[in-house]
């Protein structure tokens, strides 16, 4: 909402010199936010002129210019420049006669652009100024010619200050008007919350005119047959017919210049009025050419299949919650959004019918929404329109129309007002203070709430208050309380801290996942975060093993079309991160992110058709259902590593990033979260055959798979517009968390010395190291304290297809030291284990 | 030199002498063993005159005796000075050798880093922890009635509108992502019976295209306290203690009108402090107020019975004027180099 000041100033004490700036820390104090300061963006000397004489002179390229003599002060004082009182000026306009009375922009005038003005040679002359058009001085689009003051009917002196004769002087406020402040619309809501904010005195404009009663009915029907939410469509409905409006009547200057502050373009004198009506009071006018009108009108919800051309000349194909003003030949607007092309006022439109009515905010909001026709009115009625003012409105468009357009109103007119009486609401003493946590005395909830317009009286235990009729926000007693609250001032709140009772400090996945997180960026990956935004292909080459269609959620309305589902792996986020990073230079890269992936369960159909009333607590088994309806969102870590690890230094060979580098990382988030994550050979789509891991954790139903680790296919990896060796991790820490129970039982630590003895098994090269060192650990019983593989040899000396596998192993007893022999014997066991298992025989 | 015959005070001196002349010249531990060995060895002239002790006559065996002994102690201390001034100086050398150039030293780590937006979350988690309050959490894929009815965003209302929502495909499953942590309270007043004191940090989503200050994918940190008896005055105080421990004891807090559904009454919340980046000036952070009584009763909650407060604030927001990143696209874009400035703190 845009507010010239001139205009606030009709209806508040401004104090002269206010600024904008003022206006709007005044404003800011009562809750409307501040946005934008307009201007005409000139400066003078800007003044009336006439045209004395003029010389057409045809140039070469074909056009014609008017060397023009323009008395620009009286005869024998200096012009507002200093010059003289006559300037000699070129104009290529044609739009003017000897003795009109025009706006000689002088040298040293600023213009919108800016656009400064000097003395210049053109056309063989010098132009000692320029003679202005309505676009040049920012007040229309209007450009076909000069403004000719005696079109907008002004005959001012020689001489005279333009800038304040047309207004241009005038500066607005641009404001922010929240959902529940649909008066703040209007010129008259913003005044008021002005005084509100400064305690000055406040004029109601409402006041200021006289609403006089129609002689004769102009026949109107409110047929309803559907209501929305059970309200009527229209709550009131009041038209006024004004006849022999002269349609060559200019919209005088101050009007022009106020609506476009305002925000709107000045189209006629009579529609003009109606914005001006509708800016002031916050009333959405509509005017109908009376003439093209057939018959009275009907408001009624459109039927299925109807249409209509609207203002914008656009065929509407109408839906049947769309409520509509209808007249013998049928549709003629969409109520409260747009009026129709047919009754459209014209340039030759004499006699008008006014429409000033209350429209139901929701089936306004809809039909708006539905036909992506957001408008000034509808922005209006969407938020709650004064029900009260609609006549006022009706009767202040009737006195514009005959102030400036030479109309007379005629007794034709009706008045519906189906507005239900307000309920008064109970205002116990002391709630005020008691959700505010600020004492307010009796006389200051009184006041505020007198302020703002509500009628109260007293009752046993407080105050039984109405709203006034423009704040239909104002339902509970938890409303005027702010009301309360902001009049007086939320500078007052007092600062008290309130005690929490003794928390808990973070659950235990909360840790986990800054555990993550942490070790993660400790050992050198860095933290990124993706859009979770990807293509179908994408999802269906991450999200499964193996399956070429994963179920995934698609988003109705992305803003980027080529990725419209949610992501069901980190990967392909990370993958386009890391791209992004090469190609700024970055090529030694391990990042990483931990956030929700989206896996509905294929089958199953999310979501739920009903959705419960708000204000109360659903069921049990609805909540139940909304829950079941939500699609798993796993909390995931995502890792892509590519380029060095190390890279080439002093005395320090380069080691490029590899499928090693994945499952480290993967053993150091089970270090973060305590459990082990088991490491088989796996397989994936995406992945390179021989160089997957797929993920374990261990649960009470067996080993669980809780993702992959490995390096990319190298044609995936170039796909992505990377290197060919690309290492990545997918690992589902939701369900690795689930496994993270109890607490730790701790081992004893022996102090007793240990025997340490190597061991090499050759084994088939196929079985997995870590089924042969399982199975020595297993085998070797409880003294063996440690084994790690220390070797994996295969060449000269082992037959082809075989592998050396050499442990290091650890022993040793709680209680005693260790014999070798001992040692020796509970190493055997583990070899008979291996050999049993997985055929693995000592090295020779 | 050929071994003394009889021990004479020329004979003793000419073997110390010669002891200590070589002594002296001896520059590494090689040279001394066998200097030690020439001079105080078995064959050395010093050892000679020893053995020559025992044909020395009886009344001469005290002044001979003082006079050889007198030649070995003062040769073998010469020796024990030269040894000390040898192990020193090779010991020495040897560290010098030993140098290196520290500035150039290879490292086999690797630098990573924590985003400062996940910091930051955390961070503030931990003010509010310290508070007694406890942290929720919930899914980014929501259902509508939490994400909107729930908290008073009626259907037909213009702020369901404004919101700028994701919707799921279908619409009739009346999935949303979600456009504030705000569900998150309400889930946390389901679950729990008041006092229920939580703050909610968390991923939001609304359809405005990535520009500098603008993300469709950005980050909240929202609290709710809901009890007997809380006030406006309670939310000033938490938001008072809650920007200082943010930002400094300098920074200040203005409550200002303003309109949100799921609160009534309702403020704006700007923040105040004397070095932002251009100058101590207020800048809008977020919304906050008295939690609407349609909420509480979504939750069960008699609102005659029970008051509460909340809060929200943007994190990234919070990141550019605390931390003057200029540009969102910095944050969204995954550049390693935004991240590792600020390593693993924030």
């Amino acid at each position: 909402m845009r507010v010239p000041l001139s205009w606030l100033g009709e209806f508040v004490d401004l104090e002269p010199g206010t600024t904008p700036e003022a206006v709007h820390a005044a404003l800011v104090s009562v809750g409307l936010e501040e946005e934008d300061i307009h201007r005409f963006e000139l400066t003078g000397p800007i003044v009336v002129g006439q045209v004395l004489e003029f010389v057409g002179e045809v140039q070469t390229n074909g056009k014609t210019i008017n060397w023009c003599q323009v008395r620009v002060a009286a005869d024998g004082e200096l012009a507002a420049d200093g010059g003289p009182a006559i300037h000699g000026i070129v104009c290529g306009a044609h739009n003017f006669v000897v003795g009109d009375k025009v706006v000689v922009t002088l040298p040293g005038a600023v213009l919108p652009g800016p656009f400064p003005i000097a003395p210049r040679k053109t056309y063989g002359h010098v132009s000692d100024g320029m003679i202005a058009s309505a676009r040049e001085l920012g007040l229309g689009d209007e450009h076909a010619g000069i403004l000719v003051l005696g079109d907008l009917g002004l005959d001012p002196e020689v001489g005279t200050d333009a800038i304040s004769l047309l207004g241009l002087d005038d500066s607005a406020v641009e404001i922010n008007v929240t959902p529940d402040r649909g008066y703040a619309f209007s010129i008259r809501g913003v005044a008021r919350e002005y005084a509100h904010a400064t305690g000055a005195t406040f004029r109601d404009p409402a006041l200021a005119v006289t609403a006089t009663a129609s002689t004769e009915v102009f026949p109107v029907s409110i047929d309803d047959a559907a209501p929305i939410r059970g309200r009527v469509g229209a709550s009131v409905f009041v038209t006024r017919v004004v006849r022999g409006v002269d349609p060559s009547k200019p919209s005088p200057a101050w009007l022009i210049a106020r609506l476009k502050l305002a925000g709107i373009r000045s189209i006629s004198l009579i529609v003009d009025i109606t914005n001006y009506v509708m800016i002031e009071l916050g009333q959405p006018i509509h005017g109908y050419d009376l003439d093209k009108l057939t018959g009275g009108l009907t408001v009624r919800r459109a039927q299925p299949g109807e249409k209509l051309v609207t203002l914008d000349d656009v065929t509407r194909t109408l839906n049947v919650e769309d409520l509509l003003i209808t007249d013998g030949s049928g549709p003629i607007g969409l109520a409260g959004v747009m009026g129709g092309a047919t009754t459209e006022i014209g340039a030759g439109t004499t006699n008008v019918l006014i429409e000033a009515a209350n429209f139901d905010p929701v089936s306004i909001a809809r039909t708006a929404r539905r036909h992506k026709l957001p408008s000034e009115a509808s922005r209006r009625f969407e938020r709650g329109v004064d029900p009260e003012v609609a006549a006022v409105a009706a009767a202040r468009v009737v006195q514009l129309l005959e102030e400036l357009a030479g109309g007379v109103a005629d007794g034709l007119g009706s008045l519906h007002d189906a507005t239900p009486e307000r309920t008064p609401i109970d205002l116990p003493t002391g709630f005020v203070s008691g959700l505010i946590g600020l004492e307010y005395t009796r006389e200051e909830v009184r006041t505020s709430l007198a302020e703002i317009g509500a009628s109260m009286t007293e009752t046993t235990d407080g105050l039984a208050v109405v709203a006034p009729s423009w704040r239909p926000d104002l339902t509970d007693k938890w409303t005027l309380a702010e009301e309360v609250a902001r009049i007086v001032g939320y500078d007052r709140i007092p600062s008290v801290l309130p005690v929490a009772p003794p928390g808990r400090g973070l659950t235990r996945t909360q840790q986990l996942k800054r555990s993550v997180a942490t070790v993660l960026a400790a050992t050198g990956h860095t933290e990124v975060l993706a859009y979770p935004f990807v293509a179908e292909k994408a999802n269906n080459l991450f999200g499964d093993p193996v399956s070429s269609t994963v179920p995934q959620i698609k988003v109705a309305n992305p803003l980027d079309g080529e990725a419209p589902f949610m992501r069901t792996s980190m990967l392909p986020g990370l993958l386009h991160i890391a791209h992004r990073n090469l190609s700024r230079g970055s090529t030694d890269l391990a990042i990483f992110e931990l956030g929700s992936v989206f896996r509905p369960v294929a089958g199953v159909s999310y979501g739920s058709a009903v959705v419960p009333p708000a204000a109360v607590r659903p069921s049990a088994e609805l909540e139940a259902t909304l829950n079941a309806g939500i699609p798993p969102q796993p909390f995931t870590a995502g890792i892509v590593l590519l380029g060095n690890t190390v890279r080439h230094q002093p005395g320090q060979a380069p080691i490029a990033a590899s499928w090693r580098d994945a499952l480290t990382a993967v053993a150091q988030i089970g270090l973060a979260v305590g459990l082990p994550i088991e490491v088989r050979q796996g397989a994936h789509q995406a992945m390179h055959p021989g160089r997957t891991a797929e993920l374990f954790v261990a649960t009470d139903a067996g080993a669980l798979s809780v993702g992959f680790a490995g390096e990319l296919l190298p044609t995936v990896a170039r796909g992505a517009d990377l290197p060919a060796v690309v290492a990545v991790v997918e690992l589902d820490l939701s369900a690795v968390f689930a496994q993270v129970t109890g607490e730790l039982q701790a081992s004893e630590i022996g102090t007793k010395p240990a025997a340490t003895q190597d061991l090499s098994l050759v084994v088939e090269a196929q079985v997995p190291a870590s089924d042969v060192l399982a199975a020595v650990r297993e085998g070797s019983g409880s003294l063996l304290e440690s084994i790690e593989l220390v070797d994996d040899y295969r060449g000269t000396g082992i037959e082809a297809g075989q592998k050396s596998l050499t442990f290091a192993l650890r022993f040793r007893a709680p209680d005693r030291t260790l014999t070798a022999a001992e040692a020796s014997d509970a190493k055997l066991a583990g070899v008979q284990l291996a050999a049993a298992r997985h055929g693995a025989h000592l090295r020779e | 030199m050929s071994a003394p015959t009889e021990i004479t005070e020329s004979a003793v001196t000419a073997a110390v002498d010669a002891a200590l002349a070589a002594i002296e010249a001896a520059t590494d531990s090689a040279a001394l063993k066998a200097v030690r060995s020439a001079h105080v060895g078995e064959a050395s002239p010093l050892a000679a005159l020893n053995a020559l002790m025992r044909s020395v006559p009886g009344d001469q065996k005290a002044a001979a005796g003082k006079l050889v002994g007198q030649a070995r102690a003062r040769v073998n201390q010469a020796l024990s000075g030269r040894e000390t001034e040898i192990v020193e100086a090779e010991a020495t050398a040897q560290l010098a050798a030993e140098a290196v150039d520290v500035t150039a030293a290879a490292s086999t780590w690797r630098a990573g880093a924590r985003h400062p937006l996940t910091l930051l979350q955390e961070r503030v988690s931990d003010v509010f922890v310290g508070m007694g309050w406890e942290v929720a959490e919930g899914p980014e894929l929501e259902s509508e009635w939490f994400n909107f009815d729930a908290l008073n965003f009626d259907e037909d209302h213009p702020a369901r509108a404004m919101q700028d929502t994701f919707f799921i495909d279908p619409p009739e499953a009346h999935l949303v992502l979600r456009t504030h942590t705000s569900p998150v309270q309400l889930r946390a007043l389901l679950g729990t019976e008041p006092p229920v004191y939580r703050i909610a940090p968390g991923r939001v989503y609304r359809t405005d295209e990535l520009d500098a200050t603008h993300t469709p994918v950005f980050h909240q940190i929202e609290g709710i306290a809901v009890d007997k008896g809380l006030t406006m005055a309670h939310l000033r105080g938490t938001l008072d203690h809650f920007v200082k421990a943010l930002f400094g004891d300098e920074a200040k807090v203005r409550l200002r009108p303003n309109y949100f559904p799921f609160t009534e009454p309702s403020a704006e919340l700007d923040l105040w402090h004397p070095t932002f980046k251009d100058g101590a000036r207020w800048i809008e952070w977020g919304g906050c107020g008295m939690v609407n009584a349609n909420v509480l009763r979504s939750a069960g909650l008699d609102p005659e019975v029970y008051s509460g407060f909340a809060f929200g604030v943007g994190v990234e927001r919070a990141l550019m004027f605390r931390n003057d990143v200029k540009d969102m696209h910095d944050m969204v874009e995954g550049d390693i180099r935004f991240s590792q400035q600020y390593g693993m703190t924030v």
